[in-house]
């Protein structure tokens, strides 16, 4: 069964600290845009409950706007780190 | 309600946990090693493991709990959505590659990679357990909602059928088959709810909503001048007496009939739906005995807008943007309750119509779990500001999603199936609001069980629907429930008994124990079931996501960012996060008002949601230990 072959020994990769540390820095930047973009949800949720009622695309209010950039805003840094990683000369494919 | 049994949703459901139950012993007769009980082997593909983290993490609360809030109150079930999401972004981030890393089959493995202590490994065994428990419970929860509609059993079977298939599916092959059961669940759940929200936006929206059958849903009366009630031949308008006394109800007994109960605005009236309790357990509808029978009533379904756009009846098919712009510019009837003693020592619940516009139901505030946001003082957005937290670090401190990082073989390949997880995971929740505004507007809605709005906006839909849904339900719970058990049973064999007891035992013993902890776990999780059957799903896991956030995302965090941290540190992180946050759902106004039945303004504890207080607490009680302890670590193999 293709995929779900648990016999394959894992194998255990060699780790290039300095490929790590690049990707780690990488997650980080990465993370504190989302978190700072998350924030700003949860501050206009919290503080300026009215103003989530505005409309801002399509008719649609800047809650439903708000809330489906989160997802994809998701969607599109994770596949932009994916992109800036770095791999070890024995990973995969990037 | 009283739910017709669909004999096409039994068959399909059967012929899923059949299969899924197959495939589970024939992976069982090759998994013999604790490598591939535990962690499959580290041999799976990082695609497919990314759909089975959707399958694994989209669970009974994401699927009926989010979709039965939005029904019910619009909005705020959406925040759910982006919390459980955005909380992919702490482990793509931050945890999935060093997890991987440093780990071997558990995250306590990950935790204790450089210390070898003890305390580490028991710690996190312990939050492991409970974090998993918590979880537990609303998937069974959950599993019994969807069983009275599909057999018209009790609640309690559902949750017995599903504890001991979950249980079978478990100690057959472990991670191998739980894997292959969540992508399975995964796919055929996207799939089906995105074909639904076609559906829905091929039938637009309506004042007037029918059934399946085509058949006109009864839409109960609204604005009638109190006379044509009283006036009427043969009613007798009852006197307030008792627990009615000052209420806005109006009770009328016709010569022949029962008790009618109306609510008042002003002069005018507008129908209710009562529920009593009597105290020798019988229940009447609407002062009728509750049942389908000549002389019995049951509660009518509910759900519809009461005003689209333009004084429009329906919309006909319409686009994904136009139909959330449509339900912002209409008006729908919600239907909260109000609990009367009655003197007699039974209790009525009156259920009764107001009307909500769009512009309220479409922004955050307007259900009774995020109300507070829309107060004035500050304190009283804590609770919302603290289940966002939660939500958002919590998914990376799941035991059950972090095991799931051991089954693929690198770092690579965690964080590719990771990705892979955000974009099924991601579409599903766009989709939820979709579903549950759908449902809002069906004309299907159970006033009693928020949890069955997603199955029953299938039936409005068609009879076929509704059975393939429910059963892709019930395999859901099956998916996530594997999966919790999956952690408890590791947690149990590998982090207790090898090694925190330090227990001499070979492939065989350690997988033997795996399965045996995986059998207790499974008779805890129906008992926690049965118990707790009367809470809404989605709100039992926002306390799970406070556990494990405030209990074991301290200390991962800190021990990749931080050299200092010691040993001590963790274990003491793990400890106080647990147990504070733990300690303060249990006196929450919450807790108060749903598990004891006390008075909530009693409760001790300021708001529900412990995060935003527990989690900090964490992060410096293992600042705090550290630095009063000695570093001793093994090995410097940490990135930073």
């Amino acid at each position: 069964m293709a995929g779900l072959d648990f016999k394959a020994p894992g194998t255990r990769e060699q780790e290039d600290v300095a490929i790590i540390a690049h990707n780690t820095r990488m997650g980080v930047i990465l993370f504190v845009v989302y978190v700072a973009f998350y924030g700003g949800f949860m501050a206009l949720s919290a503080f300026w409950p009215e103003a989530m009622s505005v409309p801002a695309l399509g008719g649609a209010n800047l809650a439903v706007v708000y809330g489906f950039a989160l997802i994809a805003a998701a969607l599109f840094l994770a596949l932009l780190y994916m992109r800036v990683c770095r791999k070890s000369k024995e990973g995969g494919s990037k | 309600m009283i739910h017709e049994t669909s004999w096409i949703a039994v068959l399909i459901f059967l012929f899923f946990a059949g299969s899924v139950l197959g495939i589970s012993f024939y992976l069982g007769s090759r998994a013999k090693s604790a490598s591939g009980y535990f962690a499959a082997g580290g041999g799976i593909h990082w695609a497919v493991n990314g759909v089975a983290f959707a399958g694994d993490y989209l669970s009974a609360a994401s699927f009926l709990g989010i979709c039965g809030m939005i029904a019910f109150f619009g909005y705020d079930g959406f925040l759910y959505s982006i919390g459980y999401l955005a909380g992919w972004i702490v482990a793509l981030f931050i945890i999935a590659e060093p997890l991987k890393r440093l780990g071997r089959y558990t995250f306590a493995d990950a935790l204790d990679n450089q210390f070898n202590s003890r305390g580490i490994k028991l710690a996190a065994a312990i939050s492991t357990l409970v974090v998993s428990c918590f979880y537990l419970i609303p998937q069974m929860v959950g599993a019994g909602a969807l069983v009275q509609p599909l057999l018209g059993f009790p609640h309690y079977v559902g949750v017995i059928v599903v504890g001991c298939v979950v249980t079978l599916i478990v100690t057959t092959a472990g991670m191998v088959s739980t894997t292959w059961v969540q992508f399975i669940k995964g796919t055929m759940l996207v799939l089906l709810c995105a074909f639904i929200t076609v559906l829905i936006l091929f039938r637009g929206v309506t004042t007037r909503p029918t059934d399946a059958d085509g058949r006109e849903v009864r839409i109960a009366k609204r604005g009638v001048p109190a006379a044509e009630v009283t006036g009427a031949a043969g009613v007798q308008v009852l006197a307030e007496e008792g627990a009615w006394r000052g209420k806005p109800y109006l009770r009328v007994k016709s010569a022949a009939g029962p008790v009618a109960v109306w609510r008042k605005d002003g002069d005018l009236l507008s129908e209710t739906q009562t529920l009593t309790e009597q105290t020798d357990g019988r229940k009447l509808v609407n002062g009728r005995p509750r049942g389908k029978g000549p002389g019995e009533a049951n509660l009518s379904p509910v759900g519809y807008a009461s005003k689209l756009p333009n004084g429009a009846e329906r919309t006909g098919a319409i686009g994904p943007l136009a139909f959330l712009q449509t339900m912002q510019e209409s008006d729908v009837i919600q239907w909260p309750s109000e609990k009367i003693a009655e003197s007699d020592g039974g209790v009525t619940t009156v259920y009764f119509q107001r009307v909500v516009s769009g512009k309220d139901f479409m922004t955050p505030g307007s259900s009774p779990t995020f109300k507070k946001v829309r107060s004035a003082k500050l304190f009283d957005k804590l609770d919302f500001l603290s289940l966002m937290l939660a939500l958002f670090c919590g998914t990376a401190s799941l035991p059950h999603i972090l095991i799931r990082y051991y089954t693929v073989k690198d770092q690579i390949s965690a964080r590719k199936s990771t990705v892979v997880g955000i974009a099924a995971i991601g579409f599903f929740y766009v989709l939820t609001l979709y579903l549950g505004l759908g449902a809002m507007t069906s004309g299907a809605l159970d006033i009693t069980d928020s949890n069955m709005s997603a199955p029953l906006l299938a039936r409005s839909l068609s009879e076929l629907l509704f059975a393939v849904l429910s059963a892709v339900a019930f395999t859901t719970v099956l998916g996530t429930v594997s999966g919790l058990i999956m952690a408890a049973s590791g947690a149990v064999a590998h982090d207790l008994m090898t090694n925190f007891l330090q227990m001499k035992l070979d492939e065989f013993q350690k997988v033997r124990a795996a399965k045996i902890a995986a059998m207790c776990v499974g008779v805890v999780a129906i008992v926690l079931g049965i118990l707790f059957a009367k809470m809404n799903v989605n709100f039992l896991v926002g306390w799970a996501f406070n556990i494990a956030a405030s209990a074991n995302l301290p200390a991962l965090v800190m021990l990749l960012f931080w050299k200092r941290t010691t040993k001590e540190g963790i274990t003491a992180a793990i400890i106080v996060g647990m147990l504070s946050s733990l300690g303060w759902i249990l006196l929450s106004a919450q807790a108060y008002s749903d598990v004891y039945g006390l008075n909530p303004a009693t409760a001790i504890v300021p708001f529900s949601q412990p995060a935003i207080v527990t989690i900090p607490l964490g992060f410096l009680v293992l600042i705090a230990v550290s630095l009063c302890t000695k570093p001793a670590r093994a090995s410097a193999a940490v990135a930073r």
